[in-house]
C-alpha cells in the first residue's frame, strides 16, 4: 500500500492534508539483542591500536632523522613529534577510561546491529575484490542486484531493473560523458572495450 | 565599489547555458544527497567530486558548490516531515519544525526553512563579497611564518574549543597530520612512512579518505539503526509561501541574530554545527515566552535555519580568502581546488579572478535558484524516502567507489577507502571527532612547508613566529585557544576567590 495513499486534496483542506509517508522495517535490530562488546573496551582497544602505530611510525621517522639540521629541521622531525602527540593523548584517553570506571556497559554494538552491518560490510568487501577482475560496471551489477534481492527481499525483476539502469546510467555518465575511465573486466572486452 | 563591478563580472561568466545547466544538476543532486539518509553535504560532494575532474574550474566549483546549497535545502526537508535530521546542523530544525508537521502546518515550516536558509546565506554571501578581498590582500602580504602561525591558530582553535573530549580532537589532528606526511617528502625528496612499500609513494589521497570516512562508515552506522520512517508529505502552495513572507517582517530580530551568529561560527573553524543550536537556543532565550519553543513555533524554525545556512556559507570565507576551509565542506571544496590545479589562497583573488567571482556570483545565483526549486519539488524529494534502504546502500558504495578510484585511477584507493570506512565507524561509535581529522589531512602539507620554509628563513630560530607585531599576535592567540580551557578555569577559580572577599 505504500505510496498509493497519496492523497489528493488540496493544501488548505481540512482535516490535516498531509497524509503519511510509511516504510516498514522488516529486519530491524531488536532492542534486546545482547551486546557484542562495550564501547569502553572498544575505546581501549583503539587506543592501544594508536600507540602502536605510534611506535611504529616514531621508529621510522626516528630513522630518517628526527633532529634539528643547519637549516631547519629534517624530515622526519615533525611527524616523530607528532607521534608522541598521537602517542601522549592515546594515553590520556586510557588514563580516563581507568578513572572513569563507574561508567561500564554502554554497548559498542548489539548482535542484531553488528550482523545489518556485515550485512552491507561483506558485500561491499566482495565488491571491491570483484571489480578487480570483472571490471567495476559488472561487479556493480552484482552487488545492487544481489543486495536488493538477499537483503531486500525485493521482487527480482525490480532488482534486475534499478541495477541494470544505475549500471547504464553510471556508465553513460563517467566512461561516456566525463572520460572518466573505470576498471574493466572480460564482458567489456567482449564488446571490444 | 571595485567588488560589485567584479561582481558582475563574475555573473557575466556564469550566464552561460552550460553552466547554468550545471547549477540545476547540481543543486537537484545535492537535495537528493541532503535528503537520503546516510549521505550528506560532504559525502555528496566528496562522491560526486570526480565527476568534475575533466571540468574547467569555474563550471566544476559551480556545480560542487550549488551539490553544497542543495544538500543544505535538502537537510530541512527530512528534519521537518521526517524527523529525521539529515545534517548534524539539522538537528535544532526538528525541534520546532517536526511539531509543526504534526499539526498539518508542515508546509508552513518548510517554507519558514527554505526562505530562512536563503537569508541566511544571502547574508554570508553578502560578507564574503565584501569582505574576503580585503582579507586576502591583507595576506597578500604574508609570508611563510605568518601562514604557518594561521594554520596553527586553526588547529589550536580545534583543540580548544571543540566540545569533544580534548586526548580525542588531538588523536584526530594528530592521525590526520601523520597521514598527510606518508609519501615523498617535498623539501628533502626523503620517503617517509611508507614502509618500502610502492602505493604510498604518493601519500593518502584527501578525497579517498573523505570518501571513506564520510560515505561508506555512515552506511554502516544508518544500517545498524531502525530505518522504518512515518513521515508527512507535503506540498507548498502560493498562499502558504506569501503567508510566511508576510510574517517574515516581524521575526527580524531573530533573522539578524542568528545570521550574526552563523557567520561568526562559520568563519570560526569548528564551528558550524553549533550555529544551528546557539541561533536556536538565543531566539529561545530573548523570547517573551520561551516555554512555548519545541512545540511547533515558526520562530523556532527561523532561528537555527537562518544560523545553519550562514555558518554553512561563510566556512567558505576563510577557504577562499586563506586557504584555510572553515567545515568539512570547505576542506572538500579546498580539496577539489587543489585537484584542478589551482592553488587555495590570497592568491586566488589575483591571479583567477575569473573563478572567484564565477564562485561568489554563483552563490547568490545557486541560492535563488534553489530556493525555487525546492519550493516546488518538496514532495517529489520527500518521496525518495519510500525508495527502501536496501536499494540506496548498493547505489551509494557503487558511487563510493567509482569516486575513490577515480582520483588517481589506482585500485589501492579503494582498499584505503574501505579501511577508512572501517576507521571512520569506529570512531564516530567512540566519539572520535572526524573534522579535524579532515582539516589535518587537507592542510598538513602546506602548514609543514610553511613551518619549514620558515624554518630555512630564519635559520632554524623559532623566535621567528615573535619576529613582527602581526606574526607575534596570531601565534600568541593560536597558543592561548590551545590552552584556552585550562586558562578558562583558572579565570572562574580566580572569579571565585575573588567574590566572596567582596561580599
Amino acid at each position: 500500500m505504500r505510496g498509493a495513499r497519496l492523497c489528493p486534496l488540496s493544501q488548505r483542506a481540512m482535516p490535516p492534508p498531509d497524509t503519511e509517508i510509511v516504510v516498514d522495517d522488516p529486519t530491524e535490530p531488536d532492542d534486546r539483542s545482547p551486546a557484542v562488546t562495550s564501547t569502553r573496551k572498544v575505546e581501549a582497544a583503539v587506543y592501544v591500536a594508536l600507540l602502536a602505530l605510534a611506535a611504529v611510525l616514531a621508529y621510522d621517522n626516528w630513522r630518517s632523522g628526527m633532529g634539528w639540521a643547519k637549516d631547519g629541521p629534517q624530515s622526519g622531525y615533525l611527524p616523530f613529534y607528532l607521534c608522541l602527540i598521537l602517542a601522549g593523548a592515546s594515553l590520556w584517553g586510557l588514563g580516563t577510561l581507568l578513572v572513569r570506571r563507574a561508567q561500564q556497559g554502554k554497548p559498542f554494538v548489539t548482535r542484531d546491529q553488528l550482523r545489518r552491518v556485515l550485512q552491507v560490510f561483506v558485500p561491499t568487501l566482495l565488491f571491491c575484490v570483484a571489480m578487480q577482475w570483472l571490471g567495476l560496471y559488472v561487479a556493480s551489477f552484482l552487488l545492487i542486484a544481489g543486495f536488493m534481492r538477499y537483503v531486500g527481499r525485493i521482487a527480482w525483476w525490480k532488482c534486475l531493473v534499478t541495477s541494470v539502469v544505475f549500471v547504464g546510467v553510471m556508465f553513460g555518465t563517467f566512461d561516456v560523458a566525463f572520460d572518466v575511465i573505470m576498471p574493466k573486466g572480460p564482458l567489456e572486452a567482449l564488446f571490444g572495450k | 565599489m571595485e567588488a560589485f563591478s567584479l561582481l558582475m563580472q563574475g555573473f557575466s561568466v556564469l550566464l552561460t547555458w552550460k553552466i547554468l545547466a550545471l547549477m540545476l544538476v547540481g543543486l537537484l543532486l545535492g537535495i537528493f544527497v541532503g535528503v537520503l539518509p546516510g549521505l550528506g553535504g560532504p559525502n555528496g560532494v566528496a562522491i560526486l567530486l570526480p565527476l568534475t575532474f575533466t571540468m574547467d574550474p569555474t563550471s566544476a566549483i559551480v556545480m560542487l558548490s550549488c551539490i553544497y546549497w542543495g544538500a543544505l535545502f535538502g537537510g530541512a526537508i527530512t528534519s521537518i516531515l521526517f524527523n529525521i535530521p539529515g545534517e548534524a546542523w539539522s538537528v535544532a530544525t526538528t525541534f520546532d519544525g517536526y511539531p509543526m508537521a504534526q499539526q498539518g502546518k508542515a508546509a508552513e515550516a518548510l517554507t519558514a526553512a527554505f526562505t530562512s536558509s536563503f537569508i541566511g546565506s544571502l547574508v554570508a554571501v553578502l560578507l564574503i563579497t565584501f569582505l574576503a578581498p580585503r582579507i586576502a590582500s591583507f595576506a597578500l602580504r604574508f609570508g611563510p611564518p605568518e601562514f604557518f602561525a594561521v594554520y596553527l591558530l586553526t588547529f589550536c582553535s580545534f583543540v580548544g574549543l571543540g566540545r569533544e573530549a580534548k586526548h580525542k580532537t588531538l588523536i584526530s589532528m594528530a592521525l590526520g597530520l601523520l597521514l598527510a606526511a606518508v609519501g615523498m617528502d617535498t623539501v628533502s625528496g626523503r620517503l617517509r612512512m611508507t614502509f618500502g612499500f610502492e602505493p604510498l609513494l604518493r601519500g593518502v589521497n584527501f578525497l579517498v579518505a573523505v570518501i571513506g570516512l564520510f560515505g561508506i562508515s555512515e552506511i554502516l552506522l544508518t544500517m545498524e539503526e531502525r530505518l522504518a520512517l512515518r513521515g508527512h508529505t507535503a506540498k507548498i502552495g502560493l498562499k502558504t509561501v506569501l503567508k510566511v513572507w508576510r510574517e517574515l517582517p516581524r521575526y527580524w530580530a531573530t533573522l539578524l541574530r542568528s545570521s550574526v551568529i552563523g557567520c561568526w561560527l562559520g568563519i570560526t573553524p569548528g564551528g558550524a554545527i553549533a550555529a544551528s543550536f546557539m541561533g536556536y537556543n538565543m531566539a529561545k532565550r530573548f523570547s517573551k515566552n520561551p516555554e512555548t519553543f519545541g512545540t511547533g513555533r515558526i520562530e523556532g524554525v527561523f532561528a537555527p535555519e537562518t544560523a545553519a545556512h550562514a555558518s554553512g556559507t561563510s566556512a567558505l570565507l576563510p577557504m577562499l580568502a586563506l586557504g584555510i576551509p572553515g567545515s568539512g565542506t570547505a576542506a572538500i571544496l579546498l580539496g577539489g581546488l587543489m585537484v584542478w590545479g589551482l592553488n587555495p589562497g590570497p592568491l586566488l583573488f589575483v591571479e583567477h579572478k575569473d573563478f572567484v567571482w564565477g564562485l561568489i556570483a554563483s552563490m547568490y545565483l545557486g541560492n535563488v535558484v534553489g530556493l525555487v526549486i525546492v519550493l516546488t519539488t518538496v514532495p517529489i524529494f520527500a518521496s525518495i524516502l519510500r525508495v527502501p534502504f536496501a536499494a540506496v546502500a548498493p547505489m551509494i558504495v557503487v558511487s563510493c567507489a567509482i569516486g575513490a578510484y577515480a582520483i588517481q585511477n589506482a585500485m589501492f584507493d579503494v582498499w584505503l577507502m574501505l579501511l577508512f570506512g572501517v576507521v571512520g565507524y569506529v570512531f564516530k561509535k567512540i566519539g572520535v571527532p572526524l573534522a579535524p581529522f579532515t582539516l589535518a589531512l587537507v592542510l598538513g602539507n602546506r602548514s609543514e612547508d610553511a613551518f619549514r620554509l620558515s624554518m630555512i628563513g630564519a635559520g632554524g630560530d623559532m623566535r621567528v613566529f615573535w619576529s613582527n607585531s602581526l606574526v607575534g599576535t596570531i601565534t600568541t592567540l593560536a597558543i592561548v585557544l590551545l590552552f584556552w580551557p585550562l586558562i578558562g578555569r583558572i579565570f572562574s577559580g580566580v572569579g571565585r576567590l575573588w567574590r566572596p572577599a567582596r561580599t
